[in-house]
């Protein structure tokens, strides 16, 4: 079971909703942390990190020994990544998509692949909680094969919560398709309903259910829950603001661990979470 | 002309409020909301639009099932898994690289340019402003990015402003690289939070790596006041200056709610000192002032 734990806007409470399920859920679950530009569970979950791989995409090598320059490769090329100019083949490895296009079309052979650094994926564990980020490469712009890589390692056995990215673009989509459920979080603030509302759209568009948590849920005004009403997007959480809570997190420290009372609460939204599921998938 | 484009890292740092209060300050100035995947700022600002044009992405593949045989090259090529066992393109997943049109045998793949948001140029009470709206699941906003930046510097140039002030996308990727290269000068909008330091280290390394000067502002600093001294610390020694603290004040949600700024909201408060100061300090600094020319002050307020 896949839950993507995700918000419109940055700064939600995102990271404490997924890492603080987790948590109150403890041995058995799965952390994906595919917010791959900024990375922060780690630093609530606290797990020992035993492995580290380097992720890589693919890129195109030219042997000029074999090369007629006959620009085929950056005629199928749609992203410019590759171009031909008198006796030389430039390659701009960080426009280039990894499509394979050009090494298919070469007529003779002459494009082989080697890897573009993308960044890293890390593998630990805390207390019988799985933990795996990826961490994009500073100055790398594509994140989402790093995302899908990150996603690659979901045990379809185990309950795996997703920290996916913010926004709605494509990294927002590779840390989202395929998932059975979405979280959204968000604050009941004019910035946090205009996003929560094209986290919606791009909800629906995946066919996806989802819920919604209401972080500071006492700042701001009323017009997140009137919309949620209207979308009939059920409110599964609501999270004051506590000065407490929000020194707590400043600190790294997390809400179930810190203030115990609110682990049952996080349990319970798993099962809210559970049972939408399920009731959806004897429906379907 | 300068660019200071406000940047934070992390979402939900006060970025946009931040931003939005600097505009009320700067008098001649023009606005760029680069922030595409999550435009907020236009909340604040009430633009009215004077222009609107369409963003065209890349295309992306339609097979034409008259013409199509199930040959499977098309699957067997495309390493985006965006073509089903039925042979037909799952929009989300296709990347545009346009390697299954011109492989298949049939010519049945087609190739339209789809159209993936609209962009902006409009009149708000602080001057013009230059945002846009990436559709729902599009890819580009990389792309987007850099033409409204085009768009805005251009607009600066015609109307002799001296200052464009970019509210930037949260994160370090495509958007984010695609809104500071070229920038006078960044500003860093941190929170002291344990993912707030963490974030900002990551920012300030994309700045080294493109080379765009950087300033440090903390954010409801009081929330954590050795978290924000540590912040302080840390942009001192990887060269980035400091320019202030603002504390945690429930005016900045106010005052959103309200659709306004900082500074058009109940009575002259404290916290607007701090903004205040801070500005000061960010168009008296050394990267806004290249070469020491000193009259930049005078030529925007
Ligand atoms: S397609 Fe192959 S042979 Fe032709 S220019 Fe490119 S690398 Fe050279
Ligand atoms: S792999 Fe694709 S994107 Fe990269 S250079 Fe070749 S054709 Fe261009
Ligand atoms: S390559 Fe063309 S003909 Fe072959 S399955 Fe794909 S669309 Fe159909
Ligand atoms: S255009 Fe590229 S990504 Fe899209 S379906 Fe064709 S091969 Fe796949």
């Amino acid at each position: 079971m896949i839950i993507s734990v995700a918000s419109g806007k940055g700064g939600t409470g995102k990271t404490t909703i997924s890492t603080n399920m987790a948590l109150a859920l403890g041995s058995g679950v799965e952390f994906l942390d595919c917010d791959v530009e900024e990375p922060n569970a780690h630093l609530f979950l606290k797990p020992v990190i035993e492995r580290t791989e380097l992720v890589t995409t693919p890129i195109p090598l030219v042997d000029l020994e074999k090369c007629t320059y006959c620009r085929k490769c950056s005629a199928i090329c749609r992203f410019n990544a590759i171009t031909v100019v008198s006796h030389k083949v430039l390659i701009f490895p960080e426009l280039c998509h990894s499509c394979g296009g050009c090494m298919v079309v070469c007529p003779e052979g002459a494009i082989t692949e080697t890897g573009r650094e993308l960044g890293e994926i890390n593998f630990g564990a805390r207390n019988g909680i799985r933990f795996i980020n990826g961490r994009l490469r500073v100055g790398e712009s594509m994140s989402p094969p790093l995302i899908k890589r990150v996603r690659s390692e979901a045990d379809p056995e185990k309950v795996t919560i997703i920290d996916a990215p913010p926004g709605t673009s494509c990294p927002v989509i590779a840390a989202m398709n395929g998932a059975d459920f979405v979280l959204m979080v968000t604050e009941p603030t004019p910035f946090g309903l205009h996003d929560l509302k094209l986290a919606v759209e791009t909800v629906k568009l995946l066919g996806i259910p989802s819920g919604l948590v209401v972080n500071r849920s006492d700042i701001g005004d009323q017009e997140v829950f009137a919309y949620a009403e209207r979308e009939q997007l059920p409110v599964l959480l609501t999270i004051p603001f506590e000065r407490r809570i929000a020194e707590a997190y400043s600190q790294g420290r997390s809400i179930v661990e810190e203030f115990p009372e609110w682990k049952e609460r996080f349990c319970e939204l798993f099962h809210k979470i559970e049972t939408i599921i399920q009731k959806r998938s004897t429906t379907v | 002309m300068r660019e200071i484009v406000i940047i934070s890292g992390k979402g939900g740092t006060g970025k946009t409020s931040l931003t939005a209060a600097f505009a009320a300050l700067a008098k001649n100035s023009v606005l760029c909301d680069a922030d595409v995947d999550a435009a907020d700022l236009h909340l604040l600002m009430q633009p009215e639009i004077r222009q609107q044009t369409d963003f065209m992405g890349g295309g992306i593949a339609v097979i034409n099932p008259d013409l199509c045989i199930g040959c499977g090259t098309c699957m067997e090529l495309c390493r985006f898994e965006a073509i089903t066992d039925r042979f037909e393109v799952d929009t989300i997943r296709c990347e545009g690289c346009g390697v299954c049109v011109d492989f298949c045998p049939e010519k049945a793949i087609d190739f339209p340019t789809k159209r993936c948001g609209e962009w902006y140029l409009s009149d708000t009470r602080f001057g013009p402003m230059v945002h846009a709206r990436l559709g729902i699941a599009e890819e580009n906003s990389g792309k987007l990015v850099s033409l409204i930046r085009k768009e805005v510097r251009q607009l600066a140039e015609e109307r002799g402003a001296d200052l464009v002030i970019t509210d930037g996308p949260p994160g370090i990727g495509c958007p984010v690289i695609a809104s500071i290269g070229g920038a006078t000068a960044l500003v860093i909008v941190v929170e002291p939070t344990v993912s707030g330091i963490h974030d900002m280290e990551r920012v300030v390394e994309l700045a080294a790596h493109f080379r765009v000067p950087g300033m440090v502002c903390v954010n409801k600093w009081d929330l954590n006041p050795e978290m924000t001294e540590a912040i302080e610390q840390l942009a001192i020694k990887h060269n980035v200056a400091v320019l202030g603290r603002v504390p945690f004040d429930p005016a900045f949600t106010r005052s959103m709610v309200a659709g306004k700024t900082l500074f058009e909201y109940g009575e002259p408060t404290a916290t607007q000192q701090q903004v205040r100061d801070i500005w000061a300090k960010i168009i008296n600094s050394p990267s806004m002032n290249p070469l020491g020319i000193m009259d930049f002050k005078s030529t925007i307020q």
